[in-house]
């Protein structure tokens, strides 16, 4: 029986046949992708393909870039104005804080030194834009315009001014590639700054909530505690704001309570981002005291409770235990 | 080779980088989730008017570089636009035939094949998205069809 051919190059010099070109590179894609995402062997060679993703990247992103230049440029005086008002007040709010928190730092420095420890405060920190670009609508990353040229490195923490903002994922010579914390595969280890309850928090694909799934129906947790990083891990430093609890539902026969946070961040509306270096000596925990102290009742309980697990902590804080799943 | 047959690759070529520039454009959150796939569209209009021109090495390649772009792991894509662009070669003689709504439903068809590649392999490596949103795209890509199709006819009848 003769079939036609569904192939309809010409005969001479059309190439391999297209089934073969198919099993071939099917094999090729697969092979692929178990070599990148079971092992790490492609590493190497997704560095320098990126070279070739990068420039298209920058290309995306300079209209949107130029755009905000021009109506930065040309924005009309009274809008200025306000805003140079409503940001010399904000200064000087800030730099009254910043008084006496200057002197709690110090404080705070004089007594880690005493015994022997300053990790977890950010040493260096580096200014990096976000690039205009739509990665995946189902995935909260980003690509920020720093990288190794920059000494950016993996699982390097990213924050923002209002708080923590995600950890690298991949570094490019010239790019990184950023997880938020609100992706759904993102778990950071937090502490109730009210309580000292310690817990993870998890995003959930949504830029406005996180999850806090390990609750227990009895923990100290209440809406409006600020949950702030322990720095168990070593990705993140210490005593950043991440997020703030907005719902606590407890049904007394689960055992764990349903807890909801919203980030501090703004996950989704953010131009820049600071890339932090930090020395993530041994996790300790105890009350941290970088974020503004608030001299309340609940003191005495928070001693009480951050005194409780103090041996648990090292075992439990693989290198990277808040990277991706 | 013939002189047109030159210009026939070199737009193929373009078209496919621009729908792959296209795919990392950033749109509003509503737009995103249901952005068609023009480089795959692209492929699959080319592969249909002339298969000569369009193979599969270019597809894969395409597919490759669009997983580079979106940080994805590496090949996901490839495969996908890999499996479509051969389903295309196999179909071509067939679709080319049929009116427009009917090529349209075909395409949807392939964009099914290509998601469902994609949803798969994303479930294997462990990135599972599960919502219904995620094939959003098999339908605006097979709503676009018809457009694609008149624009890429007055290209090519003008460089002919």
């Amino acid at each position: 029986m003769v079939e036609l051919s569904h192939d309809t190059r010409p005969i001479i010099g059309r190439g391999p046949p297209l089934v073969a070109t198919f099993v071939t590179l099917a094999a090729a894609s697969i092979a692929l992708m178990v070599a990148d995402d079971r092992y790490a062997h492609l590493d190497r060679v997704r560095h320098w393909l990126s070279a070739g993703a990068y420039p298209v990247q920058v290309a995306v992103d300079t209209p949107f870039r130029a755009w905000n230049w021009l109506t930065d440029s040309f924005a009309d005086r009274s809008r200025l104005r306000q805003e140079n008002l409503e940001l010399t007040a904000r200064l000087r709010l800030a730099n009254l804080q910043l008084q006496r928190f200057a002197a709690l730092e110090d404080e705070n420095r004089r007594l880690r030194d005493m015994r022997e420890n300053s990790a977890g405060i950010a040493e260096r920190v580096l200014v990096s834009s976000i690039l205009n670009v739509d990665l995946d609508p189902f995935r909260h990353r980003i690509v920020v315009d720093k990288g190794s040229e920059d000494g950016v490195f993996k699982g390097q923490a990213v924050l923002d001014g209002e708080g923590i903002f995600g950890q690298v994922t991949r570094v490019h010579s010239h790019s990184a590639e950023v997880i938020l914390i609100s992706d759904a595969e993102h778990a950071i280890p937090v502490q109730s700054n009210r309580s000292g309850v310690r817990t993870i928090a998890v995003g959930t694909g949504d830029s406005s909530k996180l999850s806090l799934p390990f609750v227990t129906v009895e923990s100290d947790i209440q809406p409006g505690d600020l949950l702030i990083s322990t720095g168990i891990g070593g990705v993140f430093p210490r005593g950043y704001p991440v997020a703030e609890v907005t719902r606590v539902e407890r049904t007394p026969a689960a055992t764990f309570a349903l807890v909801d946070a919203r980030p501090t961040a703004n996950l989704d509306r953010e131009r820049e981002v600071l890339l932090v270096w930090f020395d993530p000596a041994d996790p300790e925990v105890e009350e941290s005291a970088t974020t503004a102290a608030e001299p309340t009742a609940a003191d005495g309980q928070a001693e009480a409770a951050s005194g409780t697990p103090p041996v648990a902590a090292p075992a439990a804080a693989p290198p990277e235990s808040g990277a991706g799943e | 080779m013939k002189p047109g047959n030159f210009t026939r690759r070199l737009l193929y070529w373009a078209s496919v980088a621009a729908g792959l520039v296209l795919a990392i454009v950033p749109l509003p959150a509503w737009l995103d989730v249901v952005r068609p796939d023009l480089a795959l569209l692209a492929i699959l209009y080319w592969i249909l008017t002339s298969p000569r021109i369009a193979g599969l090495g270019y597809a894969w390649l395409a597919g490759l570089f669009l997983d580079v772009l979106r940080g994805m792991t590496l090949g996901q894509h490839a495969l996908g636009f890999l499996v479509v662009a051969f389903l295309a070669h196999r179909l071509q003689l067939r679709m080319r035939m049929f009116p427009i709504l009917h090529q349209a439903a075909s395409v949807m068809l392939l964009l099914g094949v290509y998601h469902f590649v994609i949803f798969w392999t994303d479930g294997l490596t462990g990135h599972g998205y599960t919502g219904w949103n995620r094939w959003l795209p098999v339908l605006t890509g097979a709503l676009l069809w018809p457009l694609i199709v008149a624009a890429g006819d007055s290209v090519t009848r003008r460089s002919r």
